[in-house]
């Protein structure tokens, strides 16, 4: 691609992209700032006006916290689960609607509609109207079976709140995957198919590639966003049996948010982001080339 | 463009992109038919069963084993419309995303365009940097804001929330709309190039056309990020810019039956979305026949 | 000449203005509140206040409760000013009135202070003044269906002892009919399975804190009480019970799959209410079962009304939560939705209104169980809070949350009774180490 050379339109570029990062730069900093300062002192809403320096002391005392690393544990299970989940099925689906057939247009809207539902209104919606054990709708199912109901919430808490959010999510990951596979090659789809490949390796050396960025895009984007995942859990199951399902955000809340106090609550966050950093640092490693 | 041509005889002409609708190789039709609806009605599953319980009594929507079958009252619809006022958080609701949405791609577009076609050895970086200013989760960054806010006297506003909005979508949109741009096949723009089209002209008549479905779905989802957001739709409003969130929020989890009610509030919350998704599908549908072209 | 009546007119145009320019400027409160019934009923009235007082306009903001707290503690921590009234729980009030956060309500003849339950009098007051007017007020006490303690032979004594409802709920479980014998909390929370957990513990002896402020977690009566709890749940208590709070078990005894339950004595309205609960004709009441000792065996919450102490707009907010909390107030509801729907746990003239009464069969059990609650006196060991099924510190809330964690996974069976007390005194001493109660 040939690029134009004149000084004016190197100048284009940069100032095309000022506004956004400009803002994003602004928005970042300022509440980064102050995050690392509270971090840093003794800062409890219960009693304003008094504001010593803590030093690291809201660090050790977040880290120390018996439930830290199996909220660490439980984010990354709950991250890898549903991004999993998410690329597979949303692959999958997203070739099964790319064709057309009668009713393609209502079952694309079907798809992605369980998107539109807030997440409390999903969480609230999927512990007492599908996963009670006694008045759901699946322990009906089961019952129907002869089999005794599945306890979700209290035998397989992380389970069920993956399935929560990979439910939410899975229209995101359908919709990215429609809108690429739109553009993919058919001309090249049916060269190949001509000269005698197979569905399968149409599908492994021609769709695959091509949904590389989709693929990249959808598991940044939803990585980001699972990191703080929190209605879900606070809604079902209150981070419990034990912190059997709680998850780094979870922890910030119990741990200072309800008790108002807004030093460890920043020391959480700050490291919530150091945390975000390193997955993202080894998604990129994954699939950041993708991206280019 | 020639030598183009020749080096790449896939590339021949745009108008190949164009949907042609060849038989399709993957399944025959009636199995993916089946297939497909059997799949897209058990997702859609939970949201139908949302869709009957607000149409039953408090009494119905708990009763074991769950009700399919059941005499229908508009009950909880006029509860809902007499106790909160509707149309104040719909149309809050309204302003907000729509306002995000607009504002957001206006500043995201000129900097993915930026980046899909000036590319240099920074933009990567510049992507996942945007995407870290995302990593801080909003209930550690509360106080914070909400004090920035309170400084700003943006308490209870909606342009602050529609700020907030933006901001917090600005790096996915940028991402999306940077990933639909990469979609576009450099050679055409390389055309028109050589035809002489200056910049302006190049993203109106080239761009554009070819990357509505993107923008489409990227606007789409921004909206629906907007309209859902409860976070800082709950921590900065009072009673002035409550939005439909607000709303949900007031029938979640009272002492008391509420699940009847909830269903209906949230139908009449995800309504005016849902409208807006099915007419915009169409408009993703249609953005992605890249005949546009000539 | 011309000038002369040119001034005139000004005259008169102002002072025409500044008459009617009062009758313009109307004070606009806005109004934090939870979204119970109690609180939406009010909202509904909101007609009558403005035309009793055409100069205040009454702006509502509803939210579920745990965000309801964040939002206003939040506020009046700040100074926000975003609310002029807030609602807040007996949690709360000792709390905040003696930070001086909350403006005294200015009481006088016409409220009738003294008809107030003097156990929430006295709760919201400090410094003998009240701080905080309670909108509604509420105990736990031993709902049952009367029906099956009836077949299975039983008479329910006025105040059973926890090893008789260990056998009734024996006797009344039939899982083959999907009737469990008792439904209990189990849902992780400071306000979920902690407040009826800490009853438990307290009526069997027991404390959250010695007079050290230590945590007794791993003391004989927690023993014995979280044993006692996770036994009978385990044998007879209904699937799912570690994520059911209120509303899940309220759902359950509606559809006449609980034999009995000790919850929030407004319950008591939910399942005698014919429009919701299939087994209205068949519930009784009792007070809260004992162990070792009837201390502390009931619990005490209400929902106050409250005037930060920074509010600029004193005169009306004063007026309001006079009027939402006044003896008017209650007859206003009883005309508009009936004697079944007024706010209880208020006032003593309530419960001795015979058409309340008659309309709320629960009333004489309820006002036995707030009479016999006391917030300074809940424990059989002295103790160093105030507070019946909570400690009225701000380091609640989280070690509340931790401990009912643990709970929780006691009951699911995922760690022995032991362990999780263990994890839970943990959570206990870390937190109030922090809270600087001692190095």
């Amino acid at each position: 691609m040939s690029s134009p050379s004149s000084s004016n339109t190197r100048l284009l570029p940069r100032a095309l992209m000022a506004p956004a990062i400009g803002t994003l730069f602004l928005w970042m900093i300022v509440p980064l700032c102050m995050t690392i300062y509270f971090s840093l002192v003794n800062y409890n809403l219960m009693q304003p006006g008094e504001k010593t320096f803590a030093g690291l002391d809201n660090f050790t005392y977040f880290i120390t916290d018996p439930d830290f690393w199996p909220a660490v544990w439980n984010t990354l299970v709950l991250i890898g689960s549903v991004i999993g989940i998410t690329v597979v099925l949303g692959v999958l689906l997203g070739l099964l609607v790319n064709d057309p057939f009668p009713g393609r247009g209502i079952v694309r809207v079907l798809l992605i509609s369980p998107f539109f539902v807030m997440p409390a209104v999903n969480a609230l919606l999927w512990k007492h109207m599908m996963m009670n054990p006694n008045y759901g709708v699946l322990a009906d199912l089961w019952r129907n079976f002869g089999l005794t109901p599945v306890d979700w919430l209290t035998d397989w808490p992380l389970l069920s709140v993956i399935i929560m959010v990979a439910w939410q999510w899975l229209p995101f990951a359908c919709l990215i995957f429609i809108t690429s596979l739109q553009s993919l090659d058919r001309e090249q789809m049916e060269a190949a198919r001509m000269d005698g490949s197979n569905a399968f390796q149409r599908f492994f050396y021609l769709t695959v590639p091509h949904l590389a960025r989709p693929m990249a895009v959808v598991i940044m984007i939803e990585m980001i966003f699972l990191l703080s995942i929190f209605a879900e859990i606070f809604i079902t199951t209150s981070g419990g049996p034990g912190n059997a399902s709680t998850n780094m955000t979870f922890l910030i809340y119990k741990q200072s948010l309800m008790n108002f106090d807004v030093g460890v609550a920043s020391a959480g966050a700050l490291f919530a982001v150091i945390f975000a950093n390193i997955v993202s640092f080894f998604l990129v490693r994954m699939v950041g080339k993708n991206l280019d | 463009m020639n030598t183009v041509a020749q080096q790449n005889p896939v590339v021949s002409s745009p108008t190949q992109f164009a949907v042609q609708k060849p038989p399709s190789q993957f399944l025959p039709v009636a199995l993916r038919t089946a297939g497909a609806w059997i799949v897209a009605l058990l997702l859609f599953f939970p949201l139908g069963w949302l869709f009957l319980t607000a149409f039953k009594t408090e009494q119905q929507a708990i009763s074991v084993p769950p009700l399919f079958l059941f005499a229908p009252t508009l009950e909880n619809f006029h509860e809902v419309n007499s106790r909160s006022d509707y149309l104040l958080h719909a149309m809050n609701s309204l302003i907000t995303s729509l306002g995000s949405t607009i504002l957001g791609l206006a500043i995201a577009a000129p900097a993915a365009y930026s980046m899909a076609f000036f590319r240099t050895k920074k933009t990567r970086d510049i992507l996942l940097w945007m995407l870290s200013t995302k990593m801080m989760p909003a209930v550690g960054a509360l106080l914070p804001i909400y004090v920035m806010a309170q400084t700003a006297g943006m308490l209870d506003s909606v342009s602050a929330l529609i700020i907030v909005f933006t901001l917090s979508n600005l790096p996915i949109m940028v991402w999306m709309l940077y990933t639909s741009y990469k979609d576009i096949p450099p050679e055409i723009l390389e055309a028109a190039r050589m035809d002489g089209a200056t910049l302006w002209k190049e993203f109106r008549h080239v761009v554009l056309p070819l990357s509505v479905g993107g923008m489409a779905s990227t606007g789409l989802l921004c909206l629906v990020l907007s309209w859902n957001e409860a976070f800082w739709s709950l921590n900065l409003v009072a009673a002035k810019a409550g939005t439909l969130a607000t709303l949900i929020a007031s029938y979640s989890s009272p002492e008391g039956l509420f699940w009847a009610k909830l269903s209906a509030a949230s139908l009449l919350a995800i309504a005016p979305i849902v409208i807006f998704g099915w007419f915009s599908q169409k408009q993703l549908v249609q953005g992605l026949t890249f005949g546009a072209v000539k | 000449m011309k000038r002369l009546s040119l001034a005139k007119a000004g005259l008169a145009a102002t002072t025409v203005f500044a008459m009617t320019a009062p009758a313009l400027a109307a004070t606009e409160l806005v109004i934090a509140t939870v979204n119970n019934g109690h609180m939406i009923e009010m909202q509904k009235l909101t007609p009558f206040f403005e035309k009793a007082h055409p100069d205040i306009k009454l702006k509502w903001v509803t939210l579920e409760e745990g965000t309801l707290r964040q939002r206003v503690t939040t506020d009046i921590a700040t100074k926000g000013g975003q609310f002029d009234v807030m609602t807040i729980g007996l949690y709360e009030a000792p709390i905040w009135s003696k930070k001086g956060w909350l403006q005294p309500i200015a009481t006088d003849a016409a409220y009738d202070a003294d008809d107030l339950l003097p156990a929430f009098r006295d709760g919201l007051s400090y410094q003998g003044k009240l701080y905080a007017a309670p909108f509604y007020g509420e105990s736990s006490m031993l709902m049952y269906r009367k029906d099956l303690a009836d077949k299975a032979g039983f008479t329910m004594p006025d105040q059973p002892t926890w090893a008789q409802i260990k056998d009734l709920a024996g006797k009344m479980t039939d899982k083959s009919a999907g009737v469990y014998g008792i439904c209990l909390r189990g849902k992780p929370g400071w306000g979920d399975n902690m407040a009826f957990l800490t009853t438990l513990v307290n009526t069997n002896g027991g404390q959250w804190f010695d007079m050290g402020w230590k945590p007794q977690l791993e003391t004989k009566p927690w023993k014995d009480a979280i044993n006692f709890y996770v036994d009978l749940l385990k044998k007879d208590g209904p699937p799912g019970s570690a994520a059911n709070s209120f509303n899940e078990i309220l759902a359950l005894f509606n559809e006449g799959k609980c034999g009995m339950w000790v919850d929030a004595t407004i319950a008591a309205s939910f399942i005698s209410d014919p429009k919701q609960s299939k087994v209205a004709d068949k519930v009784a009441f009792a007070q809260a079962p004992v162990a070792v000792t009837p201390k502390g065996a009931n619990w005490m919450w209400s929902w106050n009304l409250a005037i930060p102490a920074s509010s600029t707009k004193s005169d009306a907010a004063q007026t309001f939560v006079k009027w939402a909390t006044s003896k008017e107030y209650i007859q206003l509801v009883a005309k508009e939705a009936g004697w079944g729907a007024v706010p209880t746990g208020t006032r003593k003239s309530t419960y001795a209104n015979p058409e309340f009464k008659k309309a709320a069969k629960f009333a004489d059990a309820e006002l036995k169980a707030i009479s016999s609650a006391n917030l300074s006196d809940s424990t059989l060991p002295k103790s160093p809070y105030v507070g019946v099924q909570y400690a009225a510190i701000p380091e609640f809330q989280a070690i509340g949350i931790a401990v009912g964690q643990q709970m929780t996974a006691a009951l699911s069976g995922k760690v022995t009774v032991d362990q999780a007390l263990k994890a839970g005194q943990t959570a206990a001493e870390r937190e109030m180490k922090k809270g600087g109660y001692y190095k």
